[in-house]
C-alpha cells in the first residue's frame, strides 16, 4: 500500500504521511488524540529518515498498542523530533482493518514540487 | 499446437516515479514458461512461469523487479518468478533467486521480507465434514475467542528475554518442549521444526519487544485459521499417502513471525542500505538491500533471520495447540495431527546440481514455496516416496489447495513453486467495491462461516480482490513445478 503526504516543509509532508498511515489502519477521526508519544529518529537522507520516522511510529503502534491521529515533526538537518498523540487501539471502536509491519524503500520519495510544496511517499507492508 | 521459442510479446515499462521508460522483451519459450534475456546490468536471465493470461494479468513492475534481481551479485542460473507473480517490495512477491558465497553472492533482507518466515501450515482432524456441519457455528465462535487475531491482540504466553532466546533458537521444538503438540508434530515441519544457524543474540531488544506479547497470535491482513472440506482429490494415490480422502475436514493456518520478524527486517533493510557501497554494491532498488554472504553483515542478517523462523515455526506450533484445545472442547472425537508445515518468505542453504556440480546455494524465497520432489534427502521418511506437500493458501472464501514438489523442480525452479493467489487488486480499490458486512452475509448463504474483528479487513481481503488460485495452481502444474493432489473449500474461516 503507498503513503502519499504533501506539506509547505519536508516536516509538514512527514506529518501528513503519518496521517496516511493510521488511515490504512483505521478512520482517522475516530482515534483521540488523548496520550502523547515523543519520537526521535536519524537518517543519512531525508528519504531514509522518512522511513526511519514512519517505521519508528509502527513500532510504537505495535509495542504500546496503541493508534495515532495528530503528529508534530520538526526536522534539524539529518535529525528529527516528533510528537504522536493517540489512544490505546480498541478493537471495538477503531476496528482496526490490518497492522502494519513496516515501511519500505519501494517508491520511496521526499521532494519538493514543481508548485514549491513537498512530497513525501513510500510503501508500507502490511 | 503452439509455436515454441518464437512468440515475442513487448510490454513496455513504465517506472511512474522517474519518468523512465524501458522495455524488456518476454520470449516464450513453451506455453508456460518465459524469458527475459539479460539485458543492462542483468548477470542471469529472469524465468517467468505462467500462462498467457497469467503474464497479461502481472503488474509490469513485476518484470522490472525480477531484472533487478538478477543483478544482483552473486546470482546463479535465473532470477525466477512463479505464476503468483505480483508486485513486491524489491523483490517481486513469488521470486526465487540462489546465491553462491564463493562468487561473491549475497543474502538480501530485502528478498526474504519483513515477514520472515510466513507460512501455511496444514492439519488433519480425522473428521469428515459431515460431522463438523452440525457444529460449525460453535467451532468458529470457539476459533475465534481461542486464538488470539487482529490488531491489538496478545497471546497468552508472555515471554523473558531468556524465554524468548530459548524459543529463538528452539523454534517449534521449543514449543513442543513448553508442552505445545507433540514430538511426531516436528517430522512434519520443515528443518523438523527448529531452524539451524540461528543467533538470538543477533536480535534486537526492540524485535524482541515487539514480541514479547505476540507468540501464538495469528496477526492481521491476510492472516488466517480456516476449518476447510476437501472438496476434490486430483491425485488419489499422493492423497492417500497424505492421508487425505473427499469430504474429510482439514485446518488451514496461514501466519508468520509476527513483529519480531517485521523488526528484524526493518533493522536489517537499513543497515544493508547503508552498508551496501562499503561492499562495493551498487543497488537498483534500495529495497534489495543486501549485503555479501560472507561479510559481518550478511552473517549476522543469517543468525537473525534464521531466528525469526524459529519465531514463526513456535508461532504456529502454538496456535497448533490452541486449535486443538478447541477441537477437544467442541469436538471431542477429533485427532488433530500434521500433515505438512511450509514458509515462504526465507533465505536457505541448499544444495542444487548446477553446470554439472553440485553447489550449497542461498535460495531466497519470498512469497514461494520450497517444493521438493520425492527422493529429496531433506524430507522426513514419511514423505520421501511421495514428496513435500506444497499447501496454497487461496483468498478468503475461495479455495485452498495441495500440491506434492516434482523431480523437475529440481532444475526449473530450485525446487519452488507458488505460494498462493496473489492480489489482483489494491486493498483500497477493494474497499471501495466491497462492504464487509454484505461479505461476510453472502459467504454465510454460501455455508462459510467468517469471524474476523474488523469489517474493513474482510472487505480488503474479499475473494474478488485475489487472482484465481485454480488458474495459478494449473498453470504451477502444467510447467511442472508441482503436482496437483487435492482442492479444499472453506467452511470457517477466522480471518485477522
Amino acid at each position: 500500500m503507498g503513503l502519499r503526504g504533501f506539506g509547505a516543509t519536508p516536516a509538514q509532508a512527514f506529518e501528513q504521511a503519518a496521517l496516511a498511515l493510521t488511515a490504512t489502519i483505521t478512520d482517522l477521526e475516530l482515534v483521540a488524540p488523548h496520550q502523547s508519544v515523543e519520537i526521535e529518529c536519524e537518517g543519512e537522507d531525508r528519504e531514509l529518515l522518512l522511513v526511519d520516522w514512519l517505521n519508528a511510529l509502527i513500532y510504537e503502534m505495535a509495542t504500546r498498542r496503541m493508534l495515532f491521529s495528530r503528529f508534530e515533526v520538526d526536522i534539524a538537518g539529518s535529525r528529527l523530533t516528533g510528537k504522536a498523540w493517540g489512544e490505546a487501539v480498541d478493537r471495538k471502536s477503531h476496528s482496526p482493518a490490518v497492522e502494519v509491519k513496516g515501511a519500505t524503500y519501494t517508491a520511496l520519495r521526499v521532494a519538493q514540487q514543481e508548485n514549491g510544496d513537498w512530497l513525501a511517499q513510500c510503501v508500507i507492508d502490511v | 499446437m503452439r509455436n515454441r521459442c518464437v512468440s515475442t510479446v513487448v510490454w513496455a515499462q513504465w517506472y511512474e516515479y522517474s519518468g523512465m521508460s524501458e522495455e524488456y522483451r518476454l520470449k516464450r519459450e513453451s506455453e508456460f514458461s518465459w524469458r527475459i534475456d539479460p539485458i543492462g546490468k542483468m548477470r542471469v536471465p529472469g524465468i517467468i512461469y505462467a500462462d498467457e493470461d497469467l503474464i497479461r494479468g502481472m503488474d509490469n513492475k513485476v518484470f522490472e523487479q525480477l531484472a533487478n534481481v538478477a543483478s544482483l551479485p552473486g546470482i546463479v542460473q535465473a532470477a525466477y518468478a512463479m505464476p503468483d507473480a505480483h508486485w513486491g517490495y524489491g523483490f517481486p512477491i513469488g521470486g526465487v533467486a540462489a546465491f553462491d558465497a564463493d562468487e561473491g553472492g549475497v543474502v538480501s533482507a530485502g528478498g526474504v521480507g519483513f515477514d520472515i518466515s510466513c507460512g501455511v501450515r496444514a492439519l488433519r482432524t480425522g473428521l469428515t465434514i459431515d460431522e463438523i456441519e452440525p457444529l460449525k457455528r460453535q467451532l468458529a465462535d470457539a476459533l475465534f475467542r481461542q486464538v488470539p487475531v487482529g490488531v491489538g491482540s496478545t497471546g497468552r504466553i508472555h515471554l523473558n528475554d531468556k524465554g524468548m532466546t530459548a524459543m529463538l533458537r528452539g523454534g517449534a521444538r521449543w514449543a513442543v518442549e513448553q508442552g505445545y503438540g507433540n514430538a511426531e508434530d516436528l517430522q512434519h515441519i520443515e528443518e523438523m521444526g527448529c531452524m539451524a544457524g540461528a543467533v538470538p543474540e543477533e536480535v534486537s531488544a526492540r524485535a524482541r519487544k515487539r514480541q514479547q506479547d505476540e507468540m501464538g497470535t495469528l496477526g492481521s491482513g491476510n492472516h488466517y485459521l480456516e476449518v476447510q472440506r476437501v472438496a476434490e482429490i486430483y491425485d488419489p494415490r499422493i492423497a492417500t499417502a497424505f492421508g487425505l480422502k473427499e469430504n474429510d475436514a482439514v485446518v488451514f493456518i496461514h501466519c508468520g513471525s509476527r513483529g519480531l520478524g517485521h523488526q528484524i527486517g526493518t533493522e536489517f533493510l537499513k543497515y544493508m542500505v547503508l552498508a551496501a557501497p562499503k561492499h562495493g554494491i551498487e543497488l537498483p532498488d534500495r529495497e534489495l538491500a543486501c549485503a555479501p554472504i560472507k561479510s559481518e553483515l550478511g552473517e549476522a542478517y543469517l543468525g537473525a533471520m534464521r531466528a525469526g523462523i524459529n519465531c514463526a515455526l513456535a508461532n504456529r506450533q502454538i496456535i497448533t495447540h490452541l486449535t486443538r484445545q478447541v477441537f477437544a472442547e467442541v469436538l471431542p472425537q477429533a485427532d488433530l495431527t500434521l500433515l505438512f508445515d511450509v514458509s515462504h518468505n526465507t533465505c536457505k542453504v541448499e544444495r542444487h546440481l548446477v553446470e554439472g556440480r553440485k553447489r550449497n546455494l542461498y535460495v531466497h524465497r519470498k512469497g514461494a514455496t520450497r517444493a521438493f520432489g520425492p527422493g529429496h534427502p531433506d524430507l522426513p521418511e514419511t514423505l520421501r516416496a511421495v514428496g513435500q506437500p506444497v499447501l496454497i493458501g487461496g483468498s478468503m472464501g475461495t479455495e485452498s489447495h495441495i500440491l506434492v514438489g516434482s523431480e523437475k523442480g529440481a532444475e526449473l525452479s530450485f525446487n519452488s513453486a507458488c505460494h498462493g493467489a496473489g492480489r489482483a487488486m489494491s486493498r483500497h480499490q477493494a474497499t471501495k467495491q466491497w462492504r464487509g458486512r454484505a461479505l461476510v452475509d453472502e459467504l454465510a448463504e454460501r455455508g462459510i462461516i467468517i469471524r474476523s474483528p474488523s469489517m474493513r479487513g474482510v472487505a480488503e481481503e474479499a475473494p474478488g480482490a485475489y487472482k484465481d488460485v485454480r488458474a495459478v495452481v494449473d498453470a504451477a502444474e502444467k510447467a511442472g513445478l508441482a503436482k496437483k493432489v487435492a482442492r479444499m473449500e472453506p467452511r470457517v474461516c477466522i480471518k485477522g
